[in-house]
């Protein structure tokens, strides 16, 4: 017997109607849980992150693949500030000066849209030198921990003679960051951000 | 500064002439900057704004442009007070809705004035009579300089400096020009000028700016794109715009003074009879009267002193301005009461528009 989603009861409390609906793939079969708006925040499975769920369906005695048929269930949001792409939505807004760097996947084409260019050409703060300009700064390859992220990097680097300048760290941090973000890594990109800040400001120092 | 002393100062642009003021009331530039490391005023927590004015407002009370400056909390300031300041434009309609952690910076000139925590941390703007875009530009630039070594601004290379919209990416600068426009209006050519503005990338307002009505036929026009062009760029760009509208808005009013005479001498007479003799009048009404007279003085069928009372007047008889001279609160009805006599007043030594020179063309038509 097919039930229409308006008439389904909560899998969980049996009660309530349920409003939140997953699917779920178990031994090659896909199942289905429907859970009432109450227990999904109670299981914490509304929550952006959605780290709860598997500790949920192990509870309900399933161990299996997932995927969260609700919008919200893994969304990209900024480490430093907690904006989410639908925050962005919403408001036409960002967070934060890090939300251009955690979301830019897509921002190229939103901003020719705008714009026409995604380059700036304008005024540029005295702290932050002109790129052709910059010279190298040999005191950056000091610093213990860049080494640390450059190396780690998953992206395989391109054989380089010379030591790579601050742009090109900076460039490959900022990639970095990108696929620990992807990746949901969020303490990485914390990492990450931070030694981006450190290098921006020492480029802006010299 | 006391906000009774700024009041009692008209802004400079009023009573200054600028170039171009016949047709170019005002130039003005702002630019958007925020601080790194917080986040945007509008996703920010109370105790996050508040951190940043404290951070932002002595470097803008200590600069020189500011010294003497009006600086408050808009917490501080009553419903009134905060509306005098957006009929002034210096402030924004959004920014007087703000509460905690959001305060406002200007010089007693109100040539320069600073919004905290509106949508982005700054918002700076400089404001000059007439066609002077470059002139207000340099000025702020200036400032801009300025703080950027005391403030740690966000700024990307490839995005400019970052702001709340993507929308002000880049230059973050808004560069706009207020035009009076009577002659495209009449001749009805005023919605093909605005589509074409808008077609070149440049946005087209009313007085208070986005979604507001052209009232006393003023229009905005101003830069929409800020990535990928410079601050120069954008202003010689927007530069050469209005001097071709400056140029069609003269051959409109050439044009009516040809064919149609009689309408023209009757919406300036007709608006010098209203303005002298009304003793109830409604903003939209002494707006679009007062646009009248204005283009009466532009045409010299009204003496050329009066453009200056004109300006004031543009601005005094708005709701808020009434009620702070009234010092209290009024309805509706007492607020059209008190702009008749405002007006009528003002207008006293106003004599009547002289079209004389209209009449001896038209008499060289006929003798031709």
């Amino acid at each position: 017997m097919t039930v229409s989603p308006a008439h389904m009861k909560c899998d969980l409390c049996q009660t309530e109607k349920a409003t939140v609906f997953f699917s779920q793939v178990a031994d090659g079969k896909l199942q289905k849980v429907n859970l009432c708006k109450k227990c999904a925040d109670e299981k914490g499975v509304t929550d952006p992150t959605g780290f709860a769920l598997a500790d949920m369906l192990e509870g309900m005695g399933e161990q299996s693949q997932t995927e969260v048929a609700t919008l919200d269930s893994e969304e990209l949001s900024c480490p430093s500030c907690g904006f989410t792409q639908s925050d962005f939505k919403k408001t036409g807004r960002f967070g934060c000066a890090d939300c251009y760097h955690v979301f830019d996947e897509g921002l190229d084409g939103l901003l020719e849209a705008m714009h026409k260019h995604t380059q700036h050409v304008g005024k540029t703060p005295a702290s932050f030198p002109d790129l052709p300009d910059l010279p190298d700064l040999p005191e950056l390859q000091d610093l213990p921990d860049l080494q640390d992220i450059t190396e780690s990097d998953s992206t395989p680097a391109p054989a380089e003679e010379t030591e790579p300048s601050p742009l090109d760290k900076l460039s490959k941090l900022k990639q970095a960051l990108s696929n620990s973000v992807e990746d949901e890594d969020y303490e990485e990109a914390a990492r990450l951000r931070d030694a981006i800040s450190q290098l921006e400001s020492q480029i802006g120092d010299s | 500064m006391r906000f009774s002393t700024l009041l009692k100062n008209p802004a400079e642009w009023m009573r200054t002439p600028g170039p171009e003021s016949d047709i170019v009331i005002t130039s003005r530039v702002r630019l958007a900057r925020n601080l790194t490391g917080h986040p945007f005023p509008g996703w920010a927590r109370k105790e996050d704004r508040l951190t940043i004015m404290e951070e932002v407002r002595s470097p803008l009370e200590s600069l020189a442009e500011m010294k003497d400056s009006f600086s408050e909390e808009m917490t501080k300031l009553s419903a009134i007070e905060k509306q005098v300041l957006v009929e002034r434009h210096l402030i924004s309609r959004e920014h007087a809705a703000k509460g905690t952690g959001c305060g406002t910076v200007m010089n007693r000139k109100q040539t320069i004035s600073v919004m905290i925590n509106e949508e982005d941390h700054l918002r700076m703007q400089a404001i000059r009579p007439g066609l002077q875009l470059l002139a207000a530009y340099r000025s702020l630039d200036q400032i801009d300089s300025t703080l950027e070594a005391d403030l740690p601004y966000a700024f990307d290379h490839q995005y400019g400096y970052l702001t709340a919209c993507p929308t002000n990416l880049g230059t973050g600068m808004r560069s706009s020009a207020m035009l009076h426009l009577p002659g495209l209006v009449l001749s009805e050519q005023i919605n093909q000028t605005i589509q074409g503005a808008n077609k070149i990338g440049l946005a087209v307002r009313g007085l208070y700016g986005e979604g507001t009505e052209a009232l006393a036929n003023l229009f905005q026009i101003s830069n929409q794109n800020t990535l990928g062009t410079n601050e120069q760029e954008i202003i010689e760009h927007l530069n050469r715009v209005i001097t071709q509208l400056i140029e069609n808005e003269k051959n409109a009013r050439m044009k009516i003074l040809e064919d149609r005479p009689t309408m023209m001498q009757d919406q300036i007479g007709r608006a010098y009879a209203v303005l002298k003799h009304a003793h109830i009048i409604t903003s939209k009404e002494a707006l679009n009267h007062l646009s009248m007279i204005r283009l009466g003085c532009d045409l010299g069928f009204v003496p050329e002193e009066e453009r200056e009372t004109i300006n004031v007047l543009l601005t005094e008889i708005q709701p808020a301005h009434l009620q702070i001279s009234a010092k209290r609160k009024l309805t509706p009805e007492e607020r059209d009461i008190l702009r008749a006599d405002i007006i009528r007043t003002s207008l006293n030594r106003l004599t009547p528009p002289d079209f004389s020179t209209i009449l001896t063309d038209r008499e060289n038509e006929d003798d031709e």
